[in-house]
């Protein structure tokens, strides 16, 4: 048994991957040390970033599919949207509203006008748009829809699919800043049955707050924080239940220190001032920091337009461009670009038909997007058809499964069939060499 | 011979089920035993019920229905998810007939506002539920009811219906410490069950496994104890029928498969209670039962000692031999040498809930806010009427990882100073008086010895002594404040003893 105890100091001296020491170390770290021949403590400082990074970014109350890749080439769409409905590119501003963005002439498709910041990173060929995806019997509870997405199955019930495809494939304990949500609650995508995220809307919050009543409180609680277990239990012998609290707590500390310090630093481009955006910068400092982390969740709500939507959606559009352009940007800076794709996905589209309030009701398939330099840049997948409707919804074309197996086969380099539970046709959506 | 070398000598008999001797019936103990069968209690609770004794103690806590219960006469609504009535159904059908979008959009409207009001139901019965455990004079009952919540584990998104959860959660807690058969029997008539686990489409013509599988493997027997496929199959058709109207149970006759069935090596015409009793006679049953009481009671480290072992063994025979009644199991089980054994005390890791209600009733400090105490404890993973799947909580160390360390700390923080993470001080005009947790610890002359009031308070905030280092450090934090012993001084050290990893353990 070691006699000395893994303090604060030790910490220090030899980085971070020895603080929790095997145990919790991440899989995907320990893996890299495996690798390396020489110091093994080495291979997961900062700087040594090679693993690639899922962003998912989510759309919460049904993305108004429709208004988002607008379908211009077809009348039905103009028919079923009289007030709503966005003119093709060139076209005057009609409804207050102008015309769309060009996605590709012959499809006659168009992306909402608000959505230049999208575009030019389209342009720039760094975006897969995914058209009509769903899941058989769509379910249209904001709850439940959300659930059968975050979960990967049609019963929505179970552990997340990303919290599986960690518990998949890493062996043993939780990995700390496997997975990190920016908000107030967790995903129920990133929850596994050993893996848990980290979830926090500010990175100041993520700390013990009794520091703030006396300044005094703060010496003391990192003394009783950051001893660590004081040694190995002996090899076969069980890990009390006291040695695995502070193991844990140790954990919680480093981790805290290491976000609040990635998240103190001024990005290397310029954020817009709204929600996703100071999520997506939250996010990207942490990439540049080098953190560990393999997949982060972000999200955006409002999408639920039931009444007067042109200008709510608007809006809502201008924001998820700019960030997700910003985002793109600060990457390319940071030359962390090719590490790191973005999913933008919402629980369900809308209908089809405008309703009275000039807003639409809740909907089925909708499109996907897929950003970022390993993306086969492009429009995947037919435009749902507006005439061959299901109780007036679209029928999906592509199940978001399907989307997900490509993530984790082509991007996350998983087996996707033990992650999803199931066999899903990969439709390819990352480049060959990616 | 001593006392003590009897005890040993009883000890290695290998019967760690016997009664503690009453003599070490002492504060500590005391203090276990309301912890585990309670949400613990102040030190002047503690030191009455060392007063009652082991017998008496045990009684008090066990032989709750003599004492006060809080928060009974709760109006909530049954009605707000009612079924459409003919005329309304002959209303939607006519305006269908006509596209009459105007009258479709406002019955959907009229839904949509029905299911958020059964949300804001479901939230205020969150709060009902906490503020009951926080407020209850009968800590074992709703300590049972949430262990049977976990074990019978429902989720009200799945089902969506307030009401239901509501009923449900009666079924357990007045049965709570009764007959363990009773329980069974209720979860399969409980409309909410039925519905979490599909039995209201399970049919002669088309039988549906999920109620039968869960039935045996998570609620009675234990993944692959004595059961196989084919008592799953055949314990399904005996089920077949079972769903219910509105708020009731109804027993579907023409939907319920009558025939002969073969389940557990017993051959008959099977209904669903004769499936429940075929089940209880399987000695697997008791065991597993046992097993998981243990796990909640005694101690959820991964692995069991030899006496653990050798406990559950003796409790699942204490409550085959009283026909599954489970109050004089669990008295059997509280009063044990095994349950006070060192390696069993602080060897339970806090559920989010257990945390939240014992630092109130330990620690005596004020609500606050009963809505961010259910919001603190969705964060740590304790959403109440809302267990992660059907097998319920995992519990043990599933509750502690790097986020939810944080979340723990700054709700005791809440607790005992009303400030929050996002550094708002909401129900902070609620005065704490934390010096009663000291004030027995006045020597003769009335004064307060800095040095005994941490050791007092850290012992009992802890439940135990956290060693010499670290209660070193706790002293030396309240030298370096300087003067003598105030209220501020003492909610100071609160704070940072409840931000002790020892603080997760009960």
């Amino acid at each position: 048994m070691h006699d000395s105890a893994y303090t604060r100091r030790l910490f220090l001296q030899r980085g971070c991957a020895l603080a929790s020491l095997a145990a919790t170390v991440p899989c995907f770290i320990e893996r890299s040390a495996m690798g390396t021949l020489g110091d093994p403590l080495l291979a997961s400082q900062p700087g040594v970033a090679d693993e690639r990074i899922l962003v998912i970014v989510q759309l919460g109350g049904g993305n108004d599919g429709l208004n988002t890749v607008v379908p211009f080439g077809s009348d039905d769409y103009y028919r079923a949207r009289p007030q709503i409905g966005i003119r093709g590119p060139g076209a005057a501003a009609q409804n207050a509203q102008p015309a769309a963005l060009a996605l590709d002439g012959a499809l006659g498709i168009g992306l909402h006008p608000s959505l230049a910041g999208l575009k030019e990173l389209y342009d720039e060929g760094l975006v897969s748009v995914v058209q009509g995806v769903g899941y058989p019997n769509p379910n249209r509870s904001h709850f439940t829809s959300m659930d059968i997405w975050q979960t990967g199955r049609l019963d929505a019930k179970g552990s997340g699919w990303v919290g599986r495809y960690f518990d998949n494939t890493c062996n043993g304990s939780p990995k700390p800043e496997a997975a990190i949500a920016i908000g107030r609650n967790a995903p129920l995508a990133l929850e596994g049955d050993v893996q848990k995220p980290i979830a926090f809307e500010s990175a100041s919050l993520f700390r013990w707050n009794g520091q703030d009543l006396h300044g005094s409180l703060k010496e003391p609680y990192d003394t009783l924080n950051r001893t660590g277990s004081t040694g190995f239990p002996a090899d076969g012998a069980a890990e009390t239940q006291k040695a695995f609290l502070m193991r844990t707590a140790l954990d919680a500390q480093v981790s805290s220190d290491r976000i609040r310090a990635a998240v103190a630093k001024q990005p290397l481009v310029s954020y817009p001032g709204h929600g996703l955006a100071n999520q997506l910068k939250m996010i990207g400092a942490m990439i540049r920091d080098g953190m560990p982390t393999r997949v982060y969740y972000a999200s955006m709500g409002g999408f639920d337009t039931h009444g007067g939507q042109l200008g709510t959606h608007a809006n809502l559009m201008r924001q998820l461009g700019e960030s997700l352009n910003a985002f793109q940007r600060d990457l390319r800076e940071q030359r962390n670009d090719a590490r790191v794709t973005t999913m933008v996905f919402s629980e369900f589209g809308r209908r089809v038909k405008q309703n009275a309030s000039g807003g639409t009701d809740h909907g089925t398939a909708a499109p996907m997007f897929l950003v970022g330099t390993a993306v086969k840049p492009g429009v995947w997948g037919n435009h749902p058809s507006l005439t061959d409707l299901d109780q007036g919804d679209l029928k999906f074309g592509v199940d978001f499964r399907s989307v997900y197996a490509s993530v984790l086969e082509d991007w996350m380099q998983a087996p996707s069939e033990k992650v999803l539970r199931g066999r899903f046709a990969n439709p390819k959506l990352f480049k060959a060499q990616a | 011979m001593p006392a003590a070398a009897c005890t040993s000598f009883d000890h290695a008999m290998g019967n760690p089920f016997q009664p503690l001797a009453k003599k070490d019936f002492d504060y500590r103990a005391a203090q276990h035993l309301l912890n585990r069968a309670g949400f613990g209690g102040t030190p002047a609770q503690v030191r009455a019920l060392v007063e009652l004794g082991l017998d008496g103690a045990v009684e008090y806590l066990v032989d709750f229905k003599g004492e006060r219960v809080s928060n009974e006469g709760v109006d909530f609504r049954s009605d707000i998810l009612r079924a459409q009535t003919s005329e309304e159904r002959e209303l939607l059908r006519r305006a269908r007939a006509t596209n009459d979008t105007e009258t479709i959009a406002r019955i959907e409207r009229e839904r949509q506002e029905r299911q958020n009001a059964d949300r804001a139901q479901i939230a205020a019965m969150k709060r009902w539920w906490l503020a009951r455990m926080i407020e209850t004079g009968r800590p074992l009952q709703e300590k049972l009811t949430l262990f049977w919540h976990g074990h019978f584990a429902t989720g009200y998104r799945t089902i969506e219906n307030s009401w239901h959860m509501l009923m449900q959660n009666g079924m357990l807690r007045s049965n709570c410490a009764g007959n363990f058969a009773d329980l069974v029997r209720g979860i399969i008539c409980d409309p909410a069950m039925l519905k979490y686990l599909d039995n209201d489409e399970n049919r002669k013509s088309s039988p549906n496994e999920n109620l039968a599988r869960e039935l045996m493997e998570l609620f009675t027997l234990g993944e692959g104890n004595g059961y196989g496929e084919r008592d799953i199959k055949e314990g399904a058709r005996a089920l077949t029928g079972r769903t219910f109207r509105d708020n009731a149970y109804f027993f579907d006759r023409a939907q319920h498969d009558a025939g002969g069935k073969q389940i557990l090596r017993r051959s008959g015409d099977f209904t669903g209670d004769d499936l429940v009793s075929i089940i209880l006679e399987q000695p697997e049953c008791s065991r597993f039962i046992a097993g998981k009481l243990y796990r909640f009671f005694v101690n959820d480290a991964p692995t069991t000692t030899r006496d653990g072992t050798e406990t559950i063994e003796r409790l699942a025979k204490a409550l085959r031999d009283a026909r599954y009644e489970i109050r004089p199991a669990l008295r059997a089980l509280f009063r044990s040498q095994h349950f006070y054994a060192v390696d069993n005390r602080l060897s339970i890791i806090k559920s989010p809930t257990q945390l939240m209600v014992q630092t109130v009733r330990s620690l005596g400090t004020p609500v606050r806010s009963v809505d961010r105490l259910v919001e603190a404890g969705d964060l740590m993973g304790q959403e109440l009427f809302q267990p992660p799947s059907v097998k319920g909580w995992p519990g043990g160390r599933s509750w502690i990882n790097t986020a939810t360390v944080f979340t723990r700390q700054n709700t005791a923080v809440f607790l005992i100073t009303g400030r929050t993470t996002r550094g708002n001080t909401a129900g902070s005009a609620d005065a704490y008086d934390a010096m009663h947790l000291v004030e027995h610890l006045r020597d003769a002359a009335g004064t307060l010895d800095p040095r005994e009031c941490v050791r007092g308070l850290a012992s009992f905030a802890l439940g135990g002594d956290p060693g010499r280092a670290r209660m070193a450090e706790l002293e030396s934090y309240l030298g370096s404040l300087g003067g003598g012993i105030d209220n501020e001084r003492i909610k100071a050290l609160l704070c940072l003893i409840t931000a002790m990893p020892e603080y997760q353990l009960c």
